[in-house]
């Protein structure tokens, strides 16, 4: 099995090693199969495409935690520039599970906070597997108050397996660094956009995640509690976590329906790391609608809609 | 002679106990902590805390709100909130079967319990999780009824009081009930702006979705004694970190330790000290604590008030 690849995705993975070998062969020697491995190549997209046409909530919970899925730290020199990163909270740390910067998007400055998860093993300890602390989150409530002073607008990409569940996590007030950012998120007076890239795992998700537009990617996901998680409580057996994706319906199609989401934004074909500059050129394209749209708003108008958003959650 | 009489202590309402036609199941309770076997009336006297070790039982939300708010001009509010089963959501059982099940033994319609009334002779909104309803768990119902309450409490400009008992956010109803976090966060940061008081007292336990949402965003924070309240469950902590919690983790004095919570108050004195509080934030003379304040009752101004 390819790692690089899914479970469902297995077929694809063989297409792709007879094509790469078929390209092996070709270079080796003067035989023209170019035209052998154009069959198989459109093989190979006519099968992802009817693979990925039929995803489940599982599978799609799968493709937003895969280990080539881009992260943060892809995105950010892709879709911005200029990105002049900042650190710390002022009052314990910096923590390496959220990363803040201003940044410029299309040439408007803007302050830019994502969660990242870390690629390399080494990297992802560094980064504590994307999960952060207390430390991260007041680090992202003060990049988000000097937002707020230079009138930046502020982009949030949530992608998290949830706030660090420890012991100093909790004795440095884990909720109330959380509840702090969903209350000051709130009133906010700049215009505030989020999206969710991958993995958006509970209050650790929300945390940077209240604002005026709320956006996910096609295969991203976004729950209350993991589906694994919500297994075990109920079936007492994390066997049955692809029913709970189902039941808690975790993907963006029906937190569009619920009013929670407001948009989706397609992936490539086979998942955003199929094409991350594509994926990119999309996140950039929706950014600055977005933005635009939300900058021209009078300030007053833009918090009251927010305000009037975030207390319909669950009423419409 | 019934077993029951023979193991009463002499002179303790064995006359209470024959009038009955049989002994209520109930008359007496163990003590959780300390093991000691206790006679309800004189638990309940002491507003379910035993006499003997001091331990805070959990007591539900009605009962909460009865021994927390003056006995005169007290009005429950918000009884139209209702919960949704907007997902249709089913694991092993339906959401909307286990939903009516808890209705059933609980009596309540979801898990808070919102009032209008007094404390000390000071109008307040007041509103009281119930545990026994889904572990007090937050989903839509309860995150509209608190906005409701406190969108009330801000009209009326009149302080708020959460007494929480939540296990967290709402498996059932899923995101939604995620987004209820957002939505209680952000009408407390209006209150806080208008100069509404708002305490919060945590009782055992505060978890998840409460605890990071409305529970951590009073102007004071108060927890009776030895509740717990965290982010993740001791179990996930556990698991995520492997080696023991040490004693006390999660507790009233370890929130205080570590500057999470402004005090712990007894139950016992609980009336009295958030009336001294909410009298300093009001600017009004010290409430009478040995005054039982005579009220007047507002009923046509609260029926107004409750369709908010």
């Amino acid at each position: 099995m390819n790692p690089n690849y899914l479970d469902f995705e297995q077929p694809i993975a063989e297409l792709e090693v007879k094509i790469e070998e078929l390209q092996l062969v070709s270079s080796d020697n003067e035989l023209n199969i170019s035209e052998e491995i154009q069959t198989l190549r459109h093989k190979s997209a006519k099968l992802t495409e009817k693979i990925f046409a039929n995803l489940s909530a599982w599978d799609i919970v799968k493709v937003a935690r895969h280990p080539l899925r881009p992260y943060s730290l892809d995105y950010i020199p892709r879709i911005f520039t200029e990105f002049d990163e900042l650190h710390g909270d002022r009052r314990f740390g910096d923590d390496k599970a959220i990363v803040g910067g201003v940044a410029r998007l299309d040439g408007r400055p803007v302050m830019v906070i994502g969660q990242e998860k870390g690629r390399a093993v080494k990297d992802k300890v560094y980064r504590n597997f994307g999960m952060p602390k207390p430390e991260g989150y007041r680090k992202a409530l003060r990049l988000m108050e000097l937002a707020e002073r230079y009138k930046m607008p502020v982009v949030t990409l949530i992608d998290t397996p949830g706030a660090y569940p420890g012991i100093d996590s909790e004795e440095r007030g884990i909720s109330e660094s959380i509840a702090q950012n969903l209350a000051v998120m709130s009133r906010l007076a700049t215009p505030l956009v989020c999206i969710v890239i991958g993995e958006g795992s509970s209050g650790g998700a929300l945390g940077i995640g209240v604002g005026d537009h709320l956006a996910m990617l096609q295969y991203s996901t976004y729950f209350v509690i993991s589906p694994e998680g919500c297994a075990n409580i109920i079936w007492k057996d994390s066997v049955h976590a692809p029913e709970a994706a189902e039941a808690m319906g975790v993907t963006s199609s029906v937190l569009e329906e619920l009013g929670i989401v407001d948009a989706t934004i397609p992936e490539p074909l086979g998942g955003a790391h199929r094409d991350v500059d594509l994926m990119a050129q999309r996140l950039r394209e929706h950014l600055v609608d977005q933005i635009d749209r939300l900058a021209r708003l009078p300030l007053e108008d833009l918090l009251s809609q927010r305000y009037e958003r975030i207390l319909s959650f669950g009423n419409n | 002679m019934s077993w029951i009489d023979k193991i009463l202590p002499s002179g303790v309402s064995k006359a209470e106990g024959q009038k009955r036609a049989s002994v209520p199941e109930g008359l007496w309770k163990k003590c959780l902590k300390c093991d000691a076997v206790l006679y309800r009336p004189d638990l309940e006297r002491n507003g379910d805390v035993c006499p003997k070790c001091d331990h805070h039982m959990r007591i539900g939300a009605r009962r909460r709100l009865d021994l927390f708010l003056d006995a005169e001009g007290r009005e429950e509010i918000l009884t139209e909130v209702e919960p949704v089963d907007r997902l249709k959501f089913k694991d092993k059982k339906r959401y909307r079967d286990r939903l009516s099940a808890a209705q059933k033994s609980t009596g309540e319609k979801d898990a808070l319990v919102a009032m209008r009334g007094n404390l000390l002779g000071m109008p307040l909104v007041c509103v009281a999780f119930e545990f026994n309803f889904h572990g007090g768990s937050m989903g839509n119902a309860v995150g509209e009824k608190f906005t409701r309450a406190a969108k009330l409490a801000m009209e009326l400009g009149v302080p708020m009081v959460c007494f929480s008992a939540s296990g967290g956010a709402r498996m059932q109803e899923a995101l939604i009930s995620l987004m209820q976090m957002a939505k209680t966060s952000a009408v407390l940061e209006r209150m806080k702006l208008m100069g509404v008081p708002f305490i919060s007292v945590m009782t055992d336990p505060v978890y998840g979705g409460v605890s990071a949402s409305l529970a951590m965003l009073g102007d004071i924070n108060i927890a009776e004694p030895d509740a717990r309240a965290g982010f993740a469950g001791p179990n996930i902590i556990e698991q995520t970190i492997r080696q023991k919690l040490p004693k006390g983790f999660q507790r009233s004095e370890f929130l205080l330790e570590h500057g999470a919570i402004d005090m712990i108050v007894p139950r016992g004195e609980m009336r009295e000290t958030i009336g001294r509080l909410l009298a300093k934030l009001g600017d009004l003379p010290a409430p009478d604590v040995e005054l039982v304040p005579e009220v007047e009752v507002e009923t046509e101004e609260a029926d107004d008030a409750g369709d908010e």
